[in-house]
Order: C-alpha cells, then structure tokens, then sequence
C-alpha cells in the first residue's frame, strides 16, 4: 500500500463549533501505487474533504495519512508537493498569468526560496504541456482560454511538479462531452505511461467506470464500499449511494461498465 | 532534483507575456530599465522649483558648501522631499502589490486593511488633543500614527484569524472596510470638537505632505521600510501561488497560513512607515501595481520589484508637479495622486467588467 488514509476524521468549523460540520468519520482508504482509484459518492459525502486530506492540504482531527509508510504531518509542505500534486475542479488565478507562468508554479515545491527557474525547470514545463497537448498555447494568456483547454494546463501544472500521486478533484465537472473524453484519456494515458498514480473524485460514473481500476464509494462521510471496479460498481451500490434505481452493465463497444439511470427512489 | 542553472540572457525590452525568455534575464531587465528610471527622477527633480539649479554646480565640490546656493538648494531644500517621495512611494507600490496577490483581489490598496485609518487616528489626536495628552514618546504625529496603525494591524489580524489557524481573506477584507469606516467616523468626531487651527493641521495631514523637512525623519522611518523590505524578499514566489488560489498554493508546496501572516504584517509595516512619514497619500499602491503589470506581466518576482522602483518615480515626479504646477502655490501630493488615480482606478473597473 502506498498512500494510506488511516481512520482519518474531519470536522469542518471544529475551532468554533459554530455549524460545525462532520466531514469524514474514522474513513479508511489505501491506494496501490500505480492505480486509478476513484471517490464516488452523492454531494457532501467527504470526496472532496478526502482527497485535501490525501494531498496534505488539511490535516487530519484524528487519523493519519501517511505516503509510503511516512506520515504527512510529519513531511514539510514543500516535501509534500514534491511527490503529491492536485487538479482541482477548477482554477480562477486573480491575475493574468500565461499559459507557461501557471505550467511552471508547478516547479515551485523544487525550487529555493530564492531560486529562479532555469533552463531544467522550463524544459519540463513544456514537457508537460506537450503531454496535454497545450504546448502551442504556452504563450497564451490561460485566462482566454477554454474550459478544456484550461483544465488540461492545470492538469499540466500538476505534472510540473512531477509527482507520484496526482490526486483529482472532478476533473471533468466543468467540461462539454468531448473535453471530458479527452481529459479522461489523457489521465488514462498519463496513468499507464507514466505509472503516475491517481486518485479522482467524481460524480460521472460512467467516466469512473472508463477509468478506474478501484473505487472508493462514500456517503454521509463514511466509507459504504471499496474494491474493483467491476465488483463494487453494481445496480445496489448505486441504489444504496444515491437512492437512485440504474442500469449497470458491460457496454460491449466501450469495453467498460455503463450505469444508466432509471429512477429516483423516493 | 532538478536544479535550476543560469541561462541565456538577451538584452531586449520585454513585451508582455513573453515567458520563453529566461526570469533572470527579465529580472535583471526590469530592475536596470525602472532602477534608472527611479534614479534619474530622483536626481533630476530637485533641479526644477521656483529657482532653478545646476546640477554640475549643485555637486561641485570645488566651491565649499556654504557658499554653493545650488548644492544648498539641491542638499538642504529639495533632496529631503524627493527622498521622501521616494521612500513613501516605494513602500505603498509594494504593499499594495503584496495585498492584492494576497486577497487575491486587484482592486486592493494598502489602506484597504484599515491601516491607514488607524494611523490617521493617532495622528488626529496628537494634533487635535496634543497639548492637553501628554504620551510621552508618542506626543509627535509620526509616532502617534505609527502606533494608531500598528493597534490597527493587531485589531484586523485578531479578527481575521479568530475562527482558526489559517487567516481569512473575506474576513480580512470585511474587516479591514469596517474598521476603515469607524475610525473615519471616530476622525471626524476627533475633527469637530477641535478648533479651526487644528482642523487645518489635521485636515492637511490627511491630504499628505512629503515635506518633512530635513533628513531626521526619513531617517527614523527607514528601518521600518527596509525591515518590510527584508520580509517582501521571500514572498513573491508565494504570491504567485496565493493569487491563484489558497488550496493550490498549499498543493503546490507554500506554506500558507505562514506565506499570509508575512505578506500581512510585511504590508502593514511598510504602510505604517509610509503613512507615519507623510500622511495617508492615496492611489499610488494600485495605480503603480497596475501600471506596472502592464508593462512586465503579472510575475509577482518581477511586479514587485518593479513596483518598488517605479513607485518611487511615480510619487517623486507628483510631488513635482504638485508643488510646480500652480508655484508658487503647493498642491498636496495626495490630491494630484488622486486626481491621476482616480480616473484610473475608473478605467481599470470599467476595463475589468
């Protein structure tokens, strides 16, 4: 097991206790390295919550996480970033940055406090752009952007920073149908190519189904199940998630698991 | 790990976005091209007023001091000033531009924050109960508005970190506002129960001054700006990520309730320096940032400097205009800052929506 989440609790406004809210309760997850894991659950189940907590970003009231067999309380930020990056849903910077400017903060966790980014640095921000097929857009003010195109120079950003883990927060919640297969593929690819492990939070099943080698299905801020894929994602699981009755079966030109929704249970 | 090395270096002027060129290159550029800007107005501006200098005269050393009218002029009269200008300038550019990345909002000033509403107070009560107060050390207008923004800085960070360990920026903002619009409240109550001499004082206090007078004063305000100078050295990294967004500057390594209390406390103190030297001068910490990121992009490792040095030219050149336009009548620096920010700050709305 690479990266753990051990029995980890998290109350929202916990200081104050002013509408303190119970995210995650004692929830347990591991994740293989070089696997597609994927958080599944309706709204304010603790997807979200989960994957901060994975990348370090909140700590934990209780519980540890820990990346092979060291915990991150115990890593500084910085040494965190090195080997877990995150994409989140989406990325509004408050100024104008060019499309390399935000490929190369991914650098930031390698660079000194005073160190600039040299030659090295810039190389592999291009790498990745080329790897997201956002290379010709380098130049480009990233706020001009698509939503497509933006996503995947977050995505690239991430991979600046070339990490072990690339922890996603719906990557594709904002994009039409045809950026969504194209994110969706280059993860795959980035997964199989680079074995970059990644964890993802969705609410598209089916793109998790596409994806996902392990899932992770979470509700009221607990774990309901987790395994493969093909196991744990079936017509009970999705009733018992989002009170929802769906078809799950093998497309057999996609290859994968498909749900199709029928009803809402009332 | 990958380290970084030097690299190539070309000399040329930088237009916007043009990142493929190395930041060491458009560093060096961007201090060299605004450096000599800043210097040249700081030269050259004590030489214009009511009585023209020369400026080879002015620095003969050939003749002694107190016979040279020139280097009197230029030493004695003017320098003080424009250094203040200089100084007051420099420091309102940065901490407006470290505000901004830090609440992530482009429309923040220095005195967003409160700050300098704080520091007004304490220099409305010395001036307007002065006599009456004895505070020791704090009976001068610097020194009491030093201390009426620092009280301002601690009441703004208790509130804005209360909830938890992590400062928050709609707090912040919230907060700073609302204190910005009580103590004016508390300055005008200050104001009306003064007599007219001192509602005069007070009133050209608030529009700014850069003539302090002699050298005793920048003197005393330099270790403040400079140790807020120390601490803007390890933030623009940060802001970078900051201005991104919280969660992805966390992601990407920055420690942020540590990089957010810096850029606070480092922006407060360079405010606080500045004001207490020269009054609360307004628009220079946004339309220099502004101006600025217009010319070199947004990178904070770049803006900042940048702003520093041309913050200084910005304010110097004012306060020339301020005090040759109607000679020899003086405007104060605060009104043609405005009158040049104002409309700007409009345009910036207007081009922003």
């Amino acid at each position: 097991m690479f990266l753990i989440a051990d029995r980890v609790t998290y109350t929202y406004n916990r200081r104050t206790g002013v509408e303190a809210v119970k995210a995650l309760r004692e929830v347990s997850v591991s994740v293989d390295r070089g696997s597609f894991t994927g958080l599944i659950g309706p709204n304010g189940c603790g997807k979200t919550t989960l994957l901060k907590l994975l990348a370090g970003v909140l700590s934990p009231d209780s519980g540890t996480v820990s990346l092979d067999g060291r915990p991150l309380a115990r890593m500084s930020r910085r040494h965190v970033a090195r080997r877990l990056a995150v994409v989140p849903q989406e990325t509004h910077p408050a100024f104008d940055y060019s499309v390399l400017e935000m490929a190369l903060m991914g650098r930031h966790p390698h660079l000194g406090a005073f160190q600039l980014e040299g030659p090295a640095d810039i190389a592999i921000a291009h790498e990745s752009l080329t790897a997201t097929g956002t290379s010709h857009l380098a130049e480009r003010s990233y706020m001009s952007l698509s939503g497509g195109e933006k996503q995947r120079v977050v995505i690239a950003s991430a991979l600046t920073q070339a990490p072990e883990v690339l922890l996603l927060d719906e990557p594709t919640a904002s994009l039409d149908l045809g950026y969504q297969l194209e994110v969706g593929l280059l993860l795959r690819r980035l997964n199989r190519e680079r074995s970059a492990t990644m964890v993802m939070a969705t609410h598209d099943l089916n793109l998790a189904a596409s994806l996902c080698d392990t899932l992770v299905l979470m509700r009221n801020g607990r774990v309901l199940a987790s395994g493969n894929t093909s196991e744990v994602l079936t017509s009970a699981m999705v009733r018992q998630l989002y009170d929802v009755e769906a078809d799950v079966r093998v497309h057999e030109l996609a290859g994968h698991l498909t749900v199709v929704p029928l009803g809402r249970l009332s | 790990m990958i380290t970084a090395d030097s690299a190539e270096t070309d000399g040329t002027p930088l237009p916007r976005r043009t990142t493929s060129s190395s930041i060491r290159g458009r560093l060096a550029a961007t201090i060299l091209g605004f450096g000599t800007v800043a210097l040249a107005t700081c030269v050259l501006a004590p030489l214009v007023g009511t009585t023209p200098i020369s400026l080879t005269r002015a620095l003969d050393r050939s003749i002694p001091f107190d016979q040279n009218v020139d280097a009197q002029i230029f030493f004695v009269a003017r320098l003080p000033r424009v250094l203040a200008g200089a100084l007051v300038g420099s420091a309102l550019a940065s901490a407006g531009v470290v505000l901004q990345a830090m609440l992530r909002n482009p429309l923040a000033t220095p005195f967003t924050l409160g700050v300098s509403a704080g520091a007004s107070l304490g220099a409305m009560l010395v001036i307007v109960l002065g006599g009456a107060l004895t505070l020791g050390p704090l009976s001068t207008v610097p020194m009491a508005s030093l201390a009426g923004a620092a009280a301002a800085t601690a009441v703004v960070y208790w509130l804005a970190t209360r909830q938890g360990h992590a400062m928050s920026t709609s707090v912040l903002l919230l907060a700073g506002v609302t204190l910005n619009s009580f103590l004016s409240a508390i300055i005008m109550f200050v104001q009306y129960i003064a007599d007219f001499a001192q509602v005069y004082r007070a009133a050209r206090w608030i529009m700014g001054d850069l003539d302090i007078g002699g050298y005793d004063t920048l003197i005393a305000s330099l270790p403040l700006v400079l140790a807020a100078y120390v601490l803007f050295a390890w933030l623009p990294a940060s802001l970078n990520l900051l201005s991104v967004g919280k969660d992805a500057a966390a992601a990407r390594g920055v420690d942020v309730p540590r990089a957010q209390r810096l850029a606070f406390f480092s922006a407060s103190l360079a405010t606080s320096a500045a004001v207490s030297l020269a009054g609360p001068i307004g628009f220079v910490g946004i339309v220099v940032p502004h101006l600025v990121r217009l010319l070199v992009g947004v990178d904070h490792r770049i803006v900042l400097p940048a702003s520093a040095l041309f913050g200084a030219a910005f304010l110097v050149a004012c306060d020339l205009l301020a005090r040759t336009i109607l000679a020899p009548i003086e405007i104060p620096v605060g009104v043609v800052t405005a009158m040049i920010g104002g409309p700007f700050f409009l345009w910036l709305l207007v081009r922003k929506s």
